[in-house]
């Protein structure tokens, strides 16, 4: 099967006081078309930078090296004028915070027809028309009310909705969501999950969800790669990265959730992980999760662990495996 | 630690019978002591409006709650249901338009010009963004000696007493020489933490505390959180959107629509069985981390706009079992398998008051 999008090697560096930082270091993924694929992990994990380096978005004075192909076309080579004719056309993003993505002194109509104009070349009344069909989609009640309407007009689930909208005003073929319902009740959340699931199954349009919510993962994502520190702890199928976790942790993120069955055999504690995520530029040797790991080893501190399949599809950057045994 | 222990050994063991508690149990408290039988934080009848373009908005309408010492009361709900409005009126950051909160006997004034009276000192608020509630300009020691030289102590017991409580939350004393910006999110809500704990608090409402950290970070807040109502005897009101985490640590919860209160008992009875139709889309659409690929229930419709609200019972409009009496009748809180919801069709209430009497 040929994949839509394949990043290879993907390593992103930024500059800090201490010189270049690697926020993404050594990843490759592949994402099918019609596919929805999870990117998990905390802060300062890389996967925002992954997003934004798919749009040619990083900050300014960013060192990209590797390879991101879409559809055959490396991306890393393009000029701005080629990546703008891309942007929106194959691949578009919904980001966190709807208030942020939406203008708020532009009627919605405006925002969500502006993209149709330029990248599709149709007339306004044309665009007007497919803009209001848009907001149907994304079960805006009025679509013709809500064109002419402002994004302080609407609630934060009804935004995000609208962002969604506008991200696929130009029928993308890829569509990058980072961390779409974070800031979202839990109800519209599934509402919005249910819709990210739907227009992928209806147009064939490939999904890459970011979240550090292993929940969202688990109900919409296919397969899921889990990083840490820039680079890839595990990836494999959703199913069995969560159900057998391998990596220590996949397994500590899972840990750091409310379990229902935890709570009615009387353990109240959620277990979180011990200490933080490094920041930029303070990454340990060797493995970058050791010294939060329980199952560390002396080697783990000196060896850095590249990811290598344990199973069909299932990638792990683990060597001594701790966890084989329990899956 | 030096936090008052008191009947925190006696409470501990109390706590094995959490989850079976129902809400009358709740309302009347365990009796361990004296003091205990009387709640540390009392709302009765409390409404809040809010101005709003010439308008009045109620966004908080007759609630009554009670929080008990070593009790932990989640409060849940769509943003908008009032959940921080009534966070904000338990502390007295917002005038009420009805009703009273009393704390430890006196009743909680609304903020004003002139500093809080000093009854008050021991009811505290943890807000959710911990990057905005510390001054960047203090180093995280003078944060915390603040609460301490407000109480009357000197400053060489403030530094003193700023040292254990960081290491209360978890951090190193050194802590206390660097500015908040040095610490990560998880790190400055538990400075935001320890700085509350200074005044000796015997009830915190936190607002969202943990929503604006990473996961890891969440399990640990709400952990410490956990270890201080246990071992501090204080009573919690945990405001958050995130259920699985209410869910694992109140006591109880309540679960709010449009500025009331639906459904209210122990957290293991309404999770195990809720019975309001709105608590039980909720417990539906939290995604679960198993990865059976099940994607969550939704509910349809957005929270009504408050300026506005839906005649009858106000979930009406979205309620899959609605019949034609909440179209027209308002419902309150009536006991029902073990805790109190307000629902005509799951709880009839044998007088059911008209629309607008509330």
């Amino acid at each position: 099967m040929n994949a839509l999008l394949q990043v290879e090697g993907l390593t992103v560096a930024l500059p800090t006081r201490s010189g270049y930082q690697k926020a993404v270091d050594d990843l490759s993924f592949t994402v099918d078309a019609g596919e929805m694929m999870g990117i998990a992990g905390e802060s300062g994990s890389g996967k925002t930078m992954t997003a934004l380096s798919l749009f040619g978005l990083l900050p300014h004075g960013a060192r990209v090296t590797g390879s991101i192909r879409l559809d055959g076309t490396e991306l890393t080579r393009l000029t701005g004028k080629q990546l703008r004719a891309i942007r929106g056309r194959q691949i578009a993003m919904v980001s966190q915070d709807p208030t942020a993505a939406l203008h708020p002194i532009l009627p919605i109509g405006t925002q969500l027809t502006e993209h149709m104009r330029y990248h599709l070349g149709v007339s306004k009344a044309e665009a007007m028309s497919r803009a209001a069909a848009l907001l149907e989609t994304v079960r805006i009640p009025d679509p013709e009310q809500a064109l002419r309407s402002y994004a302080g007009q609407f609630s934060g689930g009804m935004r995000q909705r609208i962002a969604i909208a506008v991200a696929l005003a130009a029928e993308p073929r890829l569509l990058v969501a980072d961390e779409p319902t974070t800031a979202l009740d839990v109800t519209v959340q599934a509402g919005i999950l249910r819709l990210l699931d739907r227009l992928r199954r209806e147009r064939g349009m490939a999904v890459i969800v970011i979240t550090h919510d292993l929940g969202v993962m688990s109900a919409t994502a296919r397969r899921l790669a889990v990083m840490y520190a820039g680079r890839l702890a595990e990836a494999g199928p959703t199913a069995e990265l969560l159900g057998r976790p391998r990596h220590p942790y996949t397994r500590g993120l899972l840990d750091a959730l409310p379990h229902p069955e935890a709570l009615e055999a009387g353990g109240a504690r959620l277990v979180p992980i011990g200490g933080s995520p490094p920041s930029l530029g303070r990454v340990p040797d060797g493995c970058p999760f050791h010294p939060r790991c329980t199952y560390a080893q002396p080697s783990c501190a000196t060896s850095r662990p590249e990811p290598i399949p344990v199973a069909e599809a299932h990638l792990l950057a683990c060597p001594p495996d701790p966890l084989r045994a329990a899956s | 630690m030096s936090e008052p222990k008191g009947r925190g050994a006696a409470w501990t063991e109390e706590r094995g019978a959490r989850n079976e508690r129902t809400s009358d149990e709740g309302r009347l408290r365990l009796k361990s002591g004296p003091e205990a039988s009387e709640p540390v934080l009392k709302l009765s009848g409390v409404a809040v409006d809010y101005g709003r373009r010439g308008q009045r908005v109620r966004a908080l309408d007759g609630v009554d709650l009670t929080v008990g010492r070593g009790e932990i009361v989640g409060l849940v709900g769509e943003s908008g249901c009032g959940k921080s409005t009534l966070a904000r009126a338990a502390v007295g950051l917002e005038p009420l338009e009805a009703g009273t909160v009393t704390f430890e006997g006196h009743e909680v004034t609304p903020l004003g010009r002139r500093r809080r009276p000093g009854f008050l000192r021991g009811l505290q608020m943890v807000f959710q963004d911990p990057y905005e509630s510390l001054n960047p300009r203090r180093k995280v020691g003078e944060l915390i000696a603040d609460g301490v030289r407000l109480g009357g102590g000197s400053r060489a017991e403030g530094d003193k007493r700023a040292a254990e409580l960081l290491d209360r939350v978890g951090l190193p004393a050194s802590a206390a020489d660097s500015y908040p910006h040095e610490f990560s999110g998880g790190q400055r809500q538990r400075i935001a933490i320890a700085r509350t704990l200074a005044t000796r608090p015997s009830c915190l409402i936190a607002d969202e505390p943990i929503s604006a950290l990473d996961a890891s970070a969440q399990a640990q807040i709400a952990n410490l959180l956990s270890e201080l109502v246990d071992d501090g005897d204080l009573g919690l009101v945990l405001v958050s959107h995130d259920l699985s985490v209410v869910r694992q640590v109140a006591d109880r919860v309540a679960v709010m629509y449009l500025g009331r209160i639906v459904e209210i008992g122990g957290t293991g009875t309404v999770w195990a069985s809720p019975r309001h139709p709105y608590t039980e889309a909720l417990v539906a659409a939290i995604p679960r981390a198993d990865g059976a690929g099940v994607l969550p229930t939704d509910l349809p419709g957005d929270v009504p706009d408050p300026a506005n609200p839906p005649s009858g019972c106000r979930f009406h409009p979205r309620c899959p079992i609605a019949q034609d009496r909440c179209r027209e009748l308002d419902q309150k809180l009536a006991p029902v398998a073990g805790r109190e919801i307000a629902c005509h069709v799951r709880a009839p209430a044998p007088e059911p008051v008209a629309d607008g009497a509330a």
